[in-house]
């Protein structure tokens, strides 16, 4: 009874549609629309406190738009992305507490002379006295070590769930090991209690504002470029890699070099979103980067849709400003609903909430005369 | 000379514990391709089992004893109410199973916090179990000899199960070619079922061996869920021997590292050891040779 025939397939194919003309005009309406929200009707209608809060929802929003194009485009589930925010926001974190600490005429972090660390800085603290150095490293650091992680990785052709129970295991070891080093990292606490910023004090509320259109800024900027990313032919290559990887190998492309790619671009990513993490909340711990919050990173995207980006974005922030209100209000809620989202947005609507805008979407159009396949415009 | 053979015995009890929780994943990660992330809170079912059953029963022994079937049968009805629910419908999206579970994992810790209380609770050891032997210097607590006792028999059963009994069988069957067992007139779906029952009941079982060892919390599955999937994935997915050899090698690496470093320094050197050693053998130690490209 059953047929192994194909089922007869004319509606369009909604999951990645080739970029159009008419994709590439829409897109800078909806990067203005971006920015006018984030830089001119935010900071009018929302309170100080509320600025800040969405400034730590927007840092969401920055790994978001990495794990869009290493999970979303790339297929490979970066369950580790705690790892690289983390390395960004104690990157960043040293030199601030390290300033703070040259601000008030010490020569070592406060939390060092708690816990009575000796009289000398630990020798892979120093470089990170100087600012280059340490901006550097916040997204250096990070693509360094996804470069040579996945170098191997993928050159071994370890790749599915191996990948990435392997990337959980690495957030599981950076997470255990800075708490085991109290005296040098802060250990549970993390390090806490950033005061300045480059000079600047970070109590002000104005320049707590700042902070927050730094980070709108960048996550603006990251957002323009992964959409360029996305509809290159890297970017297409990409979604090949994700659904017939041996297919691109016998092509004659080398997969394990355009999955390097996205991997280190979004490590890189996290370590940004870590870096200005740490100002807009002023602090970094083991507890935000450890395999918990490491599979959190993903499910915002997974909610939004994980191969949109703008679905990837707007479901980052979506799933942290419920998180923040109602993990207060009603811990034991938040947590199941937590749980449900995993479980309905992953396995009964893998496309996130941006696969029913475009359902809905081609419903609308279906009614017009379909448009003619545009194939082989890619120029 | 005494102090190797204590911590070549420290080793092994940690392998034991690794090789206990790793068990039930050998079957369902393994043989069946599901990634579990419950898994772990089916561990603490197993506890928690194990505690309650401590404070209707009263006294140590004997609800230890009644505990090792109940958990079975309540963590191995949790995993086949969930393989019914959910998993069935994603065995194609092995990824997904993988978030979805996460999902059911955090429903369930949060569950455990309901009931019992976010802090730790405890339980009583049984007298038999809280003392020593000593065999040519070495000490041994009885505790972890049960824990080595009871994951061998655990290793034996499973053994026996898959290589002996009809269901057995059938779920080596499946495992090897889906599609012709179906035609063969096996019902793929309930051997799903089946196998998915034994192995979260084995992590019940391990959840109460847990007891002896460690903390009774709603996080506690946490703790243990990357282990496991390291040992099976170290191992070579679905071989049973992989696991047990990675479990032992793994305890006692860590045992000696934590003699000559500190806890949490030996956890990482171990968990960077396994993420290298993937990169020698990225199909684990043992593997499953077939001519598929994937």
């Amino acid at each position: 009874m059953t047929t192994t025939a194909p089922p007869p397939a004319p509606t369009p194919a909604v999951a990645t549609p080739p970029p159009s003309p008419s994709a590439r005009f829409r897109v800078p309406g909806a990067f203005l629309l971006g920015a006018v929200l984030l830089f001119g009707v935010a900071p009018l209608v929302l309170s100080d406190f509320r600025i800040s809060l969405l400034a730590k929802y927007l840092c969401y929003a920055i790994v978001a738009v990495g794990v869009s194009l290493a999970w979303g485009r790339g297929g490979l589930l970066v369950l580790g992305q705690g790892v690289f925010f983390g390395l960004g926001g104690y990157a960043m974190a040293m030199h601030l507490k390290l300033a703070d600490a040259a601000a008030a005429g010490e020569t070592l972090p406060d939390f060092m002379l708690l816990y009575g660390s000796g009289d000398a800085l630990p020798w892979w603290w120093r470089p990170f006295a100087n600012p280059v150095f340490a901006l550097a490293a916040t997204v250096l650091l990070p693509m360094a070590v996804a470069a040579l992680l996945g170098y191997f990785v993928f050159r071994r052709r370890v790749r599915g769930a191996y990948f990435a129970i392997l990337s959980q295991a690495l957030a599981a070891a950076l997470s255990i090991w800075l708490v085991g080093q109290q005296t040098t990292t802060g250990g549970t606490n993390g390090l806490t209690d950033i005061r300045g910023f480059f000079g600047y004090d970070l109590s002000d509320p104005v320049n707590q504002r700042t902070v927050y259109f730094v980070v709108a800024g960048v996550l603006l900027l990251l957002m323009a470029a992964a959409r360029q990313l996305f509809v290159s032919r890297y970017g297409e290559l990409l979604v090949a890699v994700r659904d017939a990887e041996e297919r691109v190998r016998f092509l004659g492309y080398d997969p394990a070099a355009v999955k390097l790619v996205a991997y280190v671009v979004a490590a890189g990513t996290a370590g940004l979103a870590g870096a200005l993490f740490v100002p807009a909340v002023g602090i970094i711990s083991p507890a935000l980067i450890g395999i918990v919050p490491s599979i959190g990173f993903v499910i915002g995207a997974a909610v939004g849709g994980r191969a949109s980006l703008v679905g990837a974005v707007l479901g980052a922030v979506a799933v942290a400003w419920a998180q923040s209100s109602l993990s207060d209000a009603f811990p034991a809620a938040w947590t199941y609903l937590q749980g449900l989202l995993f479980v309905v947005a992953v396995g009964f609507l893998p496309g996130g909430l941006a696969s029913v805008v475009t359902a809905l979407r081609a419903r609308r159009t279906r009614t017009a005369p379909a448009p003619a396949p545009t194939k082989g415009e890619t120029a | 000379m005494t102090v190797i053979l204590n911590q070549s015995f420290t080793g092994i009890s940690i392998g034991a514990v690794l090789l206990l929780i790793a068990l039930g994943l050998t079957l369902t990660f393994g043989q069946m391709g599901v990634i579990n992330m419950a898994h772990g809170e089916f561990i603490m079912t197993g506890a928690y089992t194990t505690y309650v059953l401590q404070q209707a029963v009263g006294g140590a022994g004997v609800p230890l004893l009644l505990a090792l079937p109940l958990a079975f049968l309540v963590a191995g009805g949790l995993g086949a109410l969930l393989e019914w629910l959910l998993i069935r419908r994603l065995y194609t999206r092995p990824l997904d199973t993988l978030l979805v579970t996460w999902g059911v994992a955090l429903m369930l810790q949060q569950l455990a916090r309901d009931l019992f209380g976010a802090p730790n609770v405890h339980t009583t050891a049984p007298d038999t179990l809280t003392g020593n032997v000593s065999v040519a210097g070495v000490v041994l607590t009885t505790n972890r000899l049960f824990i080595l006792g009871l994951a061998l028999a655990c290793v034996l059963g499973l053994t026996l199960m898959l290589r002996l009994t009809p269901l057995g069988r059938r779920v080596r069957a499946v495992v090897q070619n889906r599609e012709l067992a179906e035609v063969s007139g096996i019902a793929t779906g309930r051997v799903d079922r089946t196998a998915f029952f034994i192995g979260s009941g084995l992590a019940g079982v391990a959840g109460v061996a847990l007891t002896l060892v460690g903390p009774i919390g709603p996080t506690m599955g946490t703790n243990y869920i990357v282990d496991a999937f390291l040992v099976v994935v170290a191992g070579g997915i679905g071989r049973l021997r992989g696991a047990v050899v990675t479990a032992f090698a793994l305890g006692v690496l860590q045992a000696v590292l934590e003699y000559s470093t500190t806890t949490s320094v030996a956890k990482v050197v171990v968990l960077v050891a396994v993420v290298a050693f993937l990169q020698w053998r990225p199909q684990g130690l043992y593997t499953l040779r077939t001519r598929s490209l994937v």
